[in-house]
């Protein structure tokens, strides 16, 4: 797209600093990952691009799930701050987050190892946006989805604070497309229903979690197709089999040395 | 439900363009704001639409979210969007979350018009 450079002088930059400028993350030509928590693999994620909602392939679906947690008087800020301090500890065993050592902050890498029907998928995350009351991640490249998930609190009508998990997202390519059409989504929906469920948990309330999902885009971007390339399932599960041939070079070199 | 913080004005340019001139925040509760204002201006007749954000206060990630879906809309109606008048800070943000590559941005109104003159 047509982008003319700014112009010189920053005057306007001077004069008004904007609200929002500590809750975004800093531009990056490519993740790095500077810290690899103990036990996370660091794959497909170091060198990658990140890849928002309109360079996906599939279809773009919203997926807001929320949760209200009533009977209890907590507020959206101290909802996001536990949600922010303990992440990890909210997904399913099959879906594990590793956030670096400064946690859940505009620009922090979250590596994901998870598994998708027993195959590995070994990816990441890059927070984008936090603020007191919500975080948001884009996705890196090869990941199964492309675009945001924004997780947050706020106060609704009848005064409950409510817990909010929504998603922007296309399939990042056309493997990934037919995976989620065949079980990826019903797959997706029970990880963000799991991740409310145990937040709500982590308040002492039990309320079913709701979806409500629109198709705002319809049309498969084929000229996407090509981000295949960086499936991050398929690297994995060639990294997954190349284990025991890593192993065997690990033996040779110390036996050499 | 916390009322929106912002306002947008609709300035027809030309036959097919119109200008969008938003003031304040967007968030997710400008929704209805900025579809009210797309929507006039789309049945004022214009097929380009040129998004002001000189007057932007405060942008969050639903924001972002609240401009990905205007834009499909956009092309889904074979029209186009332009922008200009981003600060530093917030042209940043479209790099970040590569709306750059969807959005084309300007750095004045004359500049955005002329362009939109040409679509």
């Amino acid at each position: 797209m047509t982008e003319q450079p700014p112009q010189p002088g920053g005057k306007r930059e001077e004069e008004r600093r904007p609200r929002d400028a500590d809750f975004w993350a800093k531009r990056v030509e490519r993740l790095e990952v500077s810290d690899v928590p103990t036990g996370a693999i660091n794959l497909n994620v170091q060198g990658r691009h990140e890849v928002g909602a309109l360079q996906g392939f599939g279809p773009l679906w919203q997926k807001t799930y929320w949760v209200p947690l009533t009977g209890v008087g907590v507020t959206p800020t101290e909802v996001v701050r536990v949600w922010k301090e303990h992440f990890p500890e909210f997904h399913p065993p099959q879906n594990r987050f590793y956030p670096s050592l400064a946690g859940v902050q505009p620009g922090e890498v979250l590596l994901i190892n998870a598994s998708m029907r027993g195959m590995p998928v070994y990816t990441g995350v890059r927070v984008i946006y936090a603020d007191e009351e919500s975080f948001t991640v884009m996705t890196a490249e090869g990941l199964p989805e492309a675009g945001w998930n924004t997780f947050s609190a706020y106060t609704d009508d009848d005064g409950h604070t409510v817990a909010q998990v929504q998603s922007l997202a296309r399939a990042n390519d056309p493997i990934y497309e037919i995976g989620f059409r065949i079980v990826g989504s019903t797959e997706q929906e029970r990880i963000w229903t799991h991740v409310l469920k145990s937040l709500a948990a982590h308040f002492g309330v039990n309320e079913p979690v709701r979806l409500e999902k629109a198709c705002v885009d319809p049309k498969v971007q084929w000229s996407q197709a090509k981000n295949v390339w960086y499936n991050a399932s398929i690297r994995s599960v060639f990294y997954t089999m190349a284990v025991p041939l890593r192993r065997i070079g690990v033996l040779i070199r110390r036996r050499n040395s | 439900m916390p009322q929106a913080q912002v306002r947008m004005n609709v300035r027809k340019v030309g036959e097919k363009a119109a200008i969008i001139d938003i003031e304040g925040e967007l968030t997710a509760f400008a929704e209805g704001v900025l579809m009210d204002a797309y929507n006039q201006a789309s049945e004022g007749g214009a097929g380009v639409f040129i998004l002001n954000f000189e007057g932007l206060e405060y942008m969050n990630s639903s924001g972002i979210g609240l401009l990905v879906t205007l834009l499909i809309r956009i092309n889904r109606e074979k029209q186009k969007l332009l922008t200009y008048g981003l600060s530093d800070h917030y042209r940043n943000i479209f790099q970040i979350t590569r709306l750059d590559d969807a959005i084309s941005i300007y750095n004045t109104e004359e500049d955005a018009v002329q362009a939109a003159s040409v679509l």
